[in-house]
């Protein structure tokens, strides 16, 4: 498992090294210090890498200012709102559980990593309510974006379900793992597996919360837009753009009906045409050169941010298997604090995401 | 002498001065060539006298040390630092020039597309050659139609990136009477060694002619219709051909003396009055499928009546082929 | 020639090297191998595959310039088609770049030498290093993947919207792109730490040898530049499977916002290729003078002033671009702060030889071969920074030439110098060194006859990547074949010297040719845990107490 593991089977001379101690280290400040800088810079490295994101978003706010006044209504605020104190609340335990490793309370610390992780599968199962909703309505990026004029707009959970199928099978085969440990009565299993259960539970937990909320009010709010993308064009090339793209505008829907399986038949794209609308800012707006421009964005910055989550989780069930084997102690932590300053970072970026996407007015 | 150095090119180095900036580009140019040799050839100096007079032989034992000279390494920092500061301004001062607008200038407009350039005139003559007048300011007003090109005639030493989604804008002032090469310098697909073609630059008189014939309708009536469907705007709706991608106004293909469905309901044939009334007041008889369509504008004032003539004979004469399927 | 080491047979290859123990015959089998976290053996794998990697890109190089033999005008007679001419230049310059160039000398080299020099066991994260080196290959087979897909046309700078709406397999090769982006953060990430946490006592960043300068820069630049490019490779697959539109001007997106997000990385990209080169000359420039490198804290401060200002002068890929005047000002003013760093290198190293004792065997002479080339490509580097030259020689052969002088007379020219230069120490073989002068010479012959009279070709106005042309640029155009022929003739014979020494060569000695640096204390090949015990560093170009010991036939350090 450790680099030691295949280096000491070659070099049996180094009795001095404790096992936690790579070979090529000298002592154990020597290792910590080289992890955290590594984990510093890869830190350096991700925020660069969403520096790219947050470029192309300010680029585009500014040129186009009401698209993203347009579509930031249809993302409901109330569930970033409970993603963003998910993820606040998450931080507070991955701190804790770093301090928990220091002073080797093991219980403590398997709780609350398990407690973070929790928090992430939250966080996910209401990313899944928020994406299969935008995904029913066609708020989708780029060139599959259909037109939101027609109302009321038919929403389709068949999204969700799919989207719920793989943390099923993963609830599933953790209530199985949990099972065989409490057969087995293994100590070591019994605390991988019960973390494991409630985290994959969490998920279906922020997948109702998420429910409740998106379908309690998802409708009449979105409705009531009219009054939005009242600002003018400033620049006649953009009005141009705008009327050469009506073209796609009118094929891409037949196509993205075609390969999006459920979509309902509601004659939405004939409405993006008419002499009539084609003139108001609104109509401009509507279509997928400018509110599919700010949906691609939208999915590219909240999906890289759920795969950092996601990735996040992976390591943390790695600290939680380390964990319950007893590996920390006050001299060796290096692991479980490298990974709280990744969590920590993913918790920052979502800090930046919310206001950015959710809260504009 | 070699042959590569003595061929169409006034200079060794350039191809024919033929704008006001030439001179201007091939001086800095040159100024910086010296410099470089003036560089460079001490370097490759003291490099192979060094390789010569302290190689390792028999007998011979160097020094390991002299390995500082505060003097020296300041020199030669800050002595390059001077040389590159005069010709970064230099540079600037000439790319201001390049960049400045005259007010006065003979406006074409250039459109790029794969793989052919079209240039567009004051009186509304179009061609695939660049004509320019001699000793007069010519500005540039380019867009693509598709990807990335760039304008470039290494005689006038003018360059630019033609930008889809955008206008840019260049000028510069032809100084002598000739035909140069014009490329395009942005890789712009398979045939992009393909898009090149020339810059004439004639006298005032010659360029004037030359503008004229260009603008002069054909004699031939359905030759006339063509060239009318070409520059007043009818070709960007509607289609002519019977492949690819129709417009967003009806096709003219095949259409002539079939029925033509209203949207208010009845029809009516594809004749003369049909095209007539359609040119003159399009919003009089919307086709039936066509009612979303943007609004076409209407001619009239803008065509005289045997133009319109013209487009009528060229309509006729396209009905040999099936219509294109929408 | 490309397969110069072959890792599974090696261990049995130096069998009779004697008993001793080295890292190449500490463990054998193909799984000691592909499973290593010996940076000396992951090292040696990078470098086997950059080589094969320089093979197929050199090899569509000879087909670029074999094509433009003659003008092509009439197509009939043309050797290829303009599609496949475009990917060949399109494969010639991605494979160059991003398989064979950047990871050529920080990844196969740095790798080896890094840990070494530093008097370490390792690098710091040795499982990271091996998964960089997979994610390499990871790459390589995207990239294997665009060759034999065919169709790949864009150019290596992937510019929209031409990429948007191309046939051939983009999103494979910005696939690609991206994960050798992430192989190159991590080896910039783990040299980072490495020389930072793990040097060893009495080893201060002034003790630390010029090459590990040059990698601590490289690594800042590979660090802080690479994720812009990921992110930029990830939009652009995005855009084309989505149709998002941030860089497509139909979907109301802005293609120069794409070349100002490429340019970020990749003109930082370019000091990623050059200064490891130049760090490799400092070391050979020394070492063979047997004189300590001149203004060793110049060289060294001018290292990490190259990796600072290289992040601030990408905009100089866009002066045609029809960026605001004032943008395009600025970064023409911060382009030349660059070549002042790059000239004092060059006075430095030619001060090193001064009163020295001048070996020219192979090494050196690849290291003078490139300081002259490299010059020249500095020199011509001030014409394209300069705006008014620059609006006539942008995307002609000018550039083509300038950034081959920097590239391939500078980083393909150092990286050789420096293979020659630690073959020895790699493999345990001496080379044939006649037979190296012969391959410099014409390597340095061919280079200068394939790539002068591609500036000529510029000024007199030819763009580049013309599948044709016309017939006033053929004399010049075959004079630039007839040297690309000589160059790959060169370049041949430096790898058949190579190849000839792992089976014939003499026993190398644990120091050849007289270096103070410690991989020379190392015995050759290096043991597996490279030291049994902590070395005692030393002033890394102190020369004073080493000499020529004609029993072993190389040197040994007097104790004073």
């Amino acid at each position: 498992m450790t680099v030691h593991d295949t280096a000491t089977a070659h070099h049996d001379d180094h009795h001095e090294h404790p096992s936690w101690l790579a070979h090529h280290f000298d002592d154990a400040e020597q290792q910590f210090d080289s992890g955290k800088l590594g984990m510093w810079l890869f830190l350096v490295t991700e925020v660069l890498f969403f520096s790219g994101m947050f470029c192309a978003y300010a680029l585009y706010r500014n040129r186009n200012p009401e698209v993203f006044e347009f579509c930031s209504q249809f993302l409901n605020e109330k569930l970033g709102a409970i993603n963003t104190g998910v993820l606040l609340f998450s931080s507070l335990t991955m701190a804790w559980a770093v301090r928990a490793s220091q002073l080797k309370q093991t219980k403590i610390l398997i709780g609350m990593l398990g407690a973070t992780l929790g928090c992430a599968a939250i966080f996910l199962g209401v990313k899944a309510v928020e994406y299969s909703h935008k995904w029913g309505l066609g708020l989708l990026p780029g060139k599959f974006y259909r037109s939101q004029l027609e109302n009321p707009v038919h929403v389709d959970n068949n999204y969700l379900y799919n989207l719920c199928i793989v943390p099923m099978v993963m609830l599933i085969a953790c209530a199985l793992y949990y099972v065989y440990a409490l057969v087995t009565a293994s100590k070591f299993h019994l605390r991988v597996a019960g973390p494991m259960v409630v985290a994959a539970a969490c998920f279906f937990g922020g997948v109702g919360l998420g429910n409740y909320l998106e379908s309690g009010e998802g409708h009449s709010e979105h409705a009531s837009s009219g009054h939005h993308g009242s600002s003018e064009h400033g620049h006649a090339e953009h009005a141009d753009g705008a009327h050469d793209s009506a073209g796609h505008g009118t094929e891409e829907p037949a196509k993205a009906k075609l390969s999006l399986v459920s979509v309902d038949n509601s004659p939405i794209h004939d409405v993006l045409v008419t002499p009539a609308e084609s003139v108001t800012p609104q109509s401009n707006v509507n279509q997928s050169a400018m509110a599919g421009l700010f949906f691609g964005i939208y999915y590219c910055m909240t999906g890289v941010h759920a795969v950092h989550i996601l990735g996040g989780m992976l390591v943390i069930t790695w600290l939680i298997v380390k964990a319950s084997r007893e590996e920390f102690h006050s001299e060796y932590f290096g692991p479980v604090d490298n990974v709280g300053l990744y969590w920590h970072l993913v918790d920052f970026i979502w800090i930046y995401l919310f206001p950015l996407l959710y809260l504009i007015t | 002498m070699l042959p590569i150095f003595a061929d169409v090119h006034d200079t060794f180095w350039f191809p024919k001065q033929a704008s006001t900036f030439a001179p201007q580009v091939d001086f800095l140019y040159d100024v910086i060539l010296w410099i470089s040799i003036i560089f460079f050839i001490p370097i490759v100096i003291a490099m192979v006298y060094f390789m010569v007079k302290y190689r390792q032989r028999p007998g011979y034992k160097g020094s390991t040390e002299a390995l500082h000279n505060t003097f020296l390494e300041v020199t030669w920092s800050v002595v390059p630092t001077f040389v590159v500061v005069w010709i970064f301004w230099e540079g600037m001062v000439g790319y201001l020039r390049m960049q400045t607008l005259p007010s006065d200038t003979e406006d074409v407009k250039v459109t790029a597309k794969k793989w052919v350039w079209s240039f567009k005139y004051k009186n509304g003559a179009e061609s695939d050659k660049l004509y320019l007048q001699v000793g007069r300011d010519a500005k540039m007003i380019m867009r693509s139609d598709d990807v990335l090109h760039s304008f470039f005639v290494p005689a006038f030493r003018a360059k630019r990136d033609i930008v889809p989604g955008r206008y840019n804008y260049m000028w510069f002032q032809p100084t002598v009477e000739g035909t140069f090469d014009l490329f395009c310098t942005e890789y712009c697909g398979d045939n992009h060694s393909g898009m090149i073609t020339k810059a004439i630059v004639q006298s005032e008189e010659e360029y004037n002619k030359t503008l004229a014939l260009l603008a002069k309708e054909p004699d031939d009536i359905v030759e006339r219709g063509k060239w009318l469907y070409e520059r007043k705007a009818c070709k960007g709706c509607h289609y002519a051909g019977t492949e690819g991608a129709q417009g967003p106004g009806p096709s003219y293909n095949g259409s002539w003396g079939k029925p033509v469905p209203l949207a208010g309901g009845g029809e009516v044939v594809f004749d003369e009055n049909y095209v007539s009334n359609a040119i003159l007041n399009p919003q009089g008889q919307y086709r039936k499928g066509y009612e979303t369509a943007s609004a076409m504008p209407s001619y009239k004032g803008q065509l005289k009546l045997e133009q319109i003539e013209a487009i009528t004979a060229y309509i006729q004469s396209l009905q040999s082929a099936e219509p294109p399927k929408k | 020639m490309s397969v110069v080491t072959s890792p599974v047979t090696m261990p049995d290859k130096s069998q009779d090297l004697g008993k001793e123990d080295n890292y190449l015959t500490h463990t054998s089998g193909f799984l000691s191998w592909a499973l290593t976290l010996d940076h000396k053996r992951i090292g040696l794998m990078y470098l086997a595959g950059v080589l094969t990697a320089f093979t197929a890109g050199g090899i569509l190089a000879l087909m670029i310039r074999l094509h433009l033999w003659n003008p092509n005008i009439d197509k009939s007679q043309a050797w290829l088609t303009n599609q496949q001419y475009n990917q060949v230049f399109t494969l010639h310059g991605a494979i160059m770049v991003f398989l064979f160039i950047i990871p050529s000398v920080p990844a196969a080299l740095g790798n080896f030498l890094l840990p070494i020099m530093l008097g370490t066991k390792d690098v710091a994260f040795p499982r990271l290093n091996l998964g960089s080196f997979y994610l390499w290959i990871c790459g390589a087979i995207f990239f294997l993947f665009s060759l034999f897909a065919t169709g790949l046309d864009t150019g290596w700078t992937f510019y929209t919207p031409y990429s948007i709406e191309s046939q051939g397999p983009v999103v494979a090769a910005t696939m690609g792109v991206f994960v050798l982006g992430f192989s190159s953060i991590f080896t910039g990430l783990n040299f980072i730490v490495t020389i930072n946490t793990m040097r060893p006592p009495g080893m201060t960043w002034f003790r630390m040898p010029l090459f590990l300068w040059a990698t601590y820069s490289t690594s800042i630049i590979q660090v802080l530049a690479t994720p812009v490019l990921g992110i930029t490779v990830l939009l652009l697959a995005a855009e084309r499977i989505l149709g998002i539109g941030i860089f497509d001007p139909k979907l109301n997106g802005d293609p120069v916002t794409f070349q100002h997000f490429f340019w970020f990385y990749s003109h930082p990209a370019v000091y990623i290729m050059i200064l490891p080169a130049m760090g490799i000359i400092s070391e050979l420039m020394s070492v063979h003078s047997h004189k300590g490198i001149f203004g060793y804290r110049m060289i060294a401060y001018s290292s990490v002033a190259i990796a600072l200002f290289g992040f601030l002068v990408w905009g100089h890929h866009m002066f045609t671009s029809g960026m605001a005047d004032v943008t395009t000002i600025v970064f023409s003013a911060l382009t030349f702060t660059v070549s002042i760093p790059s000239a004092i290198k060059v006075f430095n190293w030619i001060g090193t030889m001064y009163q020295g004792t001048v070996v020219l065997n192979t090494p050196m002479l690849y290291a003078l071969a490139f300081i002259f080339l490299f010059t020249i490509g500095g020199l011509t580097g001030l014409f394209l920074g300069a705006l008014s030259t620059d609006m006539h020689l942008h995307d002609t052969y000018f550039v083509v030439a300038h950034f081959h002088y920097v590239m391939m007379g500078g980083t393909l020219v150092a990286f050789l110098g420096g293979l020659f230069h630690w073959w020895p120490k790699m493999t345990g073989k001496m080379f044939n060194d006649f037979a190296g002068i012969v391959s410099a010479a014409i390597v340095f012959v061919g280079f200068n006859l394939t790539f002068l009279p591609q500036f000529v070709l510029g000024t007199r106005g030819m763009p580049r990547r013309y599948a044709s042309y016309v017939e006033e640029f053929q004399q010049l155009h075959q004079l630039s074949t007839i040297g690309a022929m000589m160059l790959g003739c060169g370049l041949l014979v430096a790898g058949l010297t190579l190849l000839h020494s792992l089976f014939y060569g003499k026993k190398a000695p644990m120091n050849p040719w007289g270096g103070a640096t410690l991989e020379w204390e190392c015995q050759t090949p290096p043991p597996h845990d490279n030291f049994s015990s902590p070395p005692t560093v030393g002033d890394p170009y102190d020369f004073s107490g080493i000499e020529y010991d004609p029993k072993s036939g190389g040197y040994i350090k007097k104790k004073k």
